[in-house]
């Protein structure tokens, strides 16, 4: 009997074992590290800048680089036109489509219509970038631009939103290329939320009468809002650094020339994508790093929102992450 | 209980045989909740002992610390002694993997690791030993022959573990447990996700097994303890209720608590 | 009766209109891809594959051969580089971590550092290398391809080690694994298709990423393996081909996209069918 326990050689595993936990635990540091670097970094080379134009970079809508003289507010301006412009039209679509995948469509085409919608996360966005350009501005500065001028742009108030020239670029062409690059990651965020309704929430309602839409719209829609708006802010987040979709359709215009979205002008991603390897002064190099820099804290800010709200809900469902 | 009637019943049960595991003065928490009290145990060597009482009792987790498997859950603690040979397994100072070497267990569900039905068998052993190609070979061989196995996976070893059915991959488990040459072998309801006749071949194979190893069983099916096991505990809230020779504690338990559970199942 | 009328003709615009949606969503789809099929087929030629990018005015069409040698080699070594590290970082928040705050600071910056933008990246990786070093570098675009590698890997692996049931990682411990080796070969075993699942998706969303080259790799037009000096890769020259005035460049810069939309769908449909075979038993 005791021959079994003679063979067995022990071997103590404890010096591999803390080895291993500490190299796991540094590559999961490095990540952590890696945001702090990011800020260190945009911090470091923006500071000339901002020694320079102090607070008064955030409100100048001045981008003179031959006098030297650089202010944020015409691509914070475009990067944020463009976004709400996105959103506006991203988030009905994508509620659309979550509807439609998780109530209406017969269960044997859910799979392959919402992988469909996935892919277009997939396409590369200077794909929708070249596309933009070359097949979406010309039609739509042909057909849609003048259509909505004509019935929009009549409208007292918004009017004047859709007001100038048809170019086929500008805010509104870009945030429209915006919407669908964003549209599959609400979409897919409101489908998980809507699935993890409890079944017996949407049985009671329909039990009671209730039509499809005045169950989604008054039973599942209140119960998953909070991962409903953390989707939101997810695409938003997507939109406000996206960035070569943009530059191909932004038309690249530092001056302020109105409110009107058929205006080209220019959002902090293209600016950067634009400008910063020919940016010749300090000075010039800097106030770019610094519009990085705000680009970051913003995103930051959303894609945090979007995280704890998508938390909150989860926690709610009693389920992990 | 008090400790007396507890030492009485143990040496009565005892004369002749020879302890494997002791139990003194056992306690297990789960953070704040005490769900083991006061456990004194004695498990015989080469014998079968089963555990027996509702869920909750507190079988699985005595069965648990046994292998010190609580190790894992930060909350989770123990205080008192539990021996293996006269050496005092909760020690600090004990390497748990080498105590796991000595221990082997068998779960619930059957859990086949993602490899081939003979790296399933040779995962445990390289753990502990180094071995020849050959002598790994043999020492597969001899496990799946010991769990009742070889003839359905001789010619299939390189095939996913994963491929068999529930009551193979049990059978499997089984082997992969005793190919490391424990001297206690842990099953925790290895039948309860079986259909009738995959339990009939583990109930089987337990019994050839007992003649080399030790066996504690945990066990929601009275009939299969009745059946399979030499001596018998019954647990009720964290505490030991019970312990005796099997037909005793079927036949004519000494507490009422035992004879409630037992005839409220078998009427 | 009148209140049911209106209650179901509200009902019925809202689910034609959600049909729309679905309709607007796959409209797109079809129309980028129809418009890359149609026109990368008609650019696509042997030159593609065997001749180097053309010079500006050059009388002979050119190819792609150093772009798609560059895209190659950037992408091979970022994905080298940073899946070790992703799968390391996704074992400790999977293994270790889960209830330590570093593990869940990690978490959630991880999940930032996912959808943060590019661009940045591309910035950071210029301010910490290229302005030191005094060039761009292919080793740059390597290091800054490599951070976006990085979260996608992180959060895959992690979310698939979880998936892998308690009872596997005790059943390995009970035969007195030590946790490296559990971990290493049953548990990250287990997990394979999907950890592939996201290493392949991330390669695909490096492939098609052209601001963190932007400031990094920059471009080549001729051919050059120095990871030391800038490097052609895909993005870049699809970027600089489609904003010339040349029609010949723009055929190449479409063959180019071409390319890069098929590798990188199919890539991302081969990692669906590889993760669902896996799961599904």
């Amino acid at each position: 009997m005791n021959a079994i326990t003679d063979t067995t050689t022990v071997r103590s595993f404890k010096f591999g074992d803390r080895l291993f936990f500490n190299v796991a635990r540094a590559a999961a540091v490095l990540t952590l590290l890696l945001l702090v670097a990011i800020i260190a970094s945009l911090v470091y080379g923006s500071w000339p800048s901002i020694k320079q134009f102090g607070f008064g970079f955030l409100v100048s809508g001045e981008w003179n680089p031959p006098q030297d003289r650089f202010g944020a507010l015409i691509p914070v301006y475009g990067t944020l036109a463009t976004s709400v412009v996105a959103l506006c039209i991203a988030v009905p679509v994508s509620f659309g489509i979550a509807l439609f995948l998780t109530e209406l469509s017969p269960p044997w085409l859910r799979r392959p219509l919402g992988t469909a919608i996935e892919l277009l996360a997939a396409i590369p966005s200077i794909v929708y970038g070249m596309w933009g350009l070359l097949y979406f501005s010309p039609l739509f500065a042909e057909y849609v631009q003048p259509a909505l001028a004509a019935t929009l742009g009549k409208v007292p108030l918004i009017g004047s939103l859709f007001d100038g020239p048809p170019l086929g670029i500008g805010i509104l062409a870009a945030g429209i290329i915006l919407a669908i690059m964003i549209i599959p990651f609400i979409a897919s965020v409101m489908r998980d939320v809507f699935a993890v309704t409890p079944a017996m929430l949407k049985e009671s309602a329909y039990g009671v009468g209730g039509t499809t839409w005045e169950v989604v719209w008054n039973v599942v829609l209140p119960y998953t809002k909070v991962g409903v708006v953390g989707g939101i802010m997810l695409g938003l987040g997507r939109a406000l650094g996206e960035t070569m979709a943009v530059t191909f359709l932004i038309g690249n215009m530092n001056f302020f020339n109105g409110f009107s979205l058929f205006l080209p002008g220019n959002s902090i991603a293209s600016a950067l994508a634009n400008e910063f390897a020919e940016a010749e002064s300090e000075l010039y190099t800097s106030s770019l790093i610094e519009l990085g820099l705000i680009l970051f804290v913003i995103t930051f800010i959303v894609l945090s929102l979007s995280k704890l709200l998508l938390l909150r809900l989860s926690r709610q469902e009693g389920t992990k992450t | 209980m008090n400790d007396t009637s507890q030492a009485m019943m143990m040496n009565e049960v005892a004369a002749n045989l020879e302890a494997q595991m002791a139990f003194k003065s056992l306690d297990f928490y789960y953070g704040k909740f005490h769900a083991l009290k006061n456990i004194n145990l004695e498990i015989y060597k080469r014998h079968v002992t089963a555990f027996i009482g509702p869920s909750g009792c507190g079988k699985s987790t005595l069965l648990r610390t046994m292998n010190r498997m609580y190790d894992l859950y930060p909350e989770q603690r123990a205080t008192g002694e539990l021996l293996l040979d006269g050496v005092n397994m909760l020690d600090k100072k004990v390497d748990v993997n080498a105590l796991r070497a000595k221990v082997g267990m068998v779960f619930q569900k059957p859990t086949p690791f993602p490899m081939s039905i003979y790296e399933n068998i040779a995962f445990g052993v390289r753990l502990h030993e180094r071995l020849s190609k050959s002598q790994m070979d043999e020492r597969v061989e001899w496990a799946l022959r010991k769990a009742a196995i070889w003839e359905e996976t001789k010619n299939i070893l390189n095939q996913s573990g994963m491929s068999l059915s529930g009551g193979q991959q049990q059978r499997l488990c089984i082997a992969r447990g005793i190919a490391v040459k424990p001297e206690v072998l842990l099953l925790d309801e290895p039948t309860s996700a079986l259909d009738p006749i995959s339990t009939m071949r583990i109930e089987e194979l337990i019994a050839e097994l007992k003649a080399e190893f030790t066996i504690a069983i945990v066990t929601h099916n009275m009939q299969q303890a009745a059946r399979i096991s030499d001596y018998t505990a019954y647990m009720y809230l964290g505490e030991m209720i019970e312990f005796g020779v099997t037909d005793q504690i079927f036949i004519k338990p000494k507490k009422k608590q035992t004879e409630d559970y037992i005839t409220g199942r078998f009427g | 009766m009148d209140l049911r009328k209106k209650r179901k003709f509200i009902n019925k615009v809202a689910l034609t209109l959600s049909m729309l949606a679905m309709a607007f969503g796959l409209f797109w789809l079809a129309w980028i891809l129809f418009t890359t099929l149609q026109l990368g087929v008609t650019g696509l030629s042997l030159d593609l594959f065997t001749k180097m990018t053309p010079p500006p005015g050059a009388d002979e069409p050119g190819g792609l051969l150093n772009a798609i040698v560059g895209s190659l080699i950037m992408i091979t070594l970022a994905t080298g580089l940073g899946t070790p590290i992703g799968i390391l970082a996704g074992i400790y928040l999977a293994e270790y971590g889960q209830r330590t705050w570093l593990g869940q600071i990690t978490r959630f910056i991880n999940d930032i550092l996912l959808s943060a933008p590019s661009i940045v990246i591309g910035l950071f990786v210029y301010a910490v290398y290229v302005a030191q070093v005094g060039n761009f570098s292919a080793v740059a675009g390597i290091f800054a391809l490599a951070l976006i590698v990085i979260p996608v890997v992180v959060s895959t692996s992690e979310n698939m080690l979880r998936l892998v049931p308690d009872n596997m990682r005790e059943a390995a411990f009970a035969l007195g694994a030590p946790k490296r080796v559990v971990v290493m070969q049953v548990t990250l075993k287990a997990s394979m298709a999907g950890v592939i699942t996201g290493i392949l998706l991330a390669v695909a969303r490096i492939a098609g990423e052209t601001a963190p080259l932007l400031f990094t790799a920059l471009s080549n037009q001729f051919w050059s393996v120095d990871l030391n000096k800038p490097m052609a890769n895909l993005p870049v020259t699809i970027f600089k081909f489609a904003m010339s005035p040349f029609k010949d460049w723009q055929e190449i810069a479409w063959a180019g996209v071409f390319l890069i939309t098929m590798g990188v769908l199919g890539l991302n449909i081969a990692a669906r069918v590889l993760f669902r075979a896996k799961h599904k038993l």
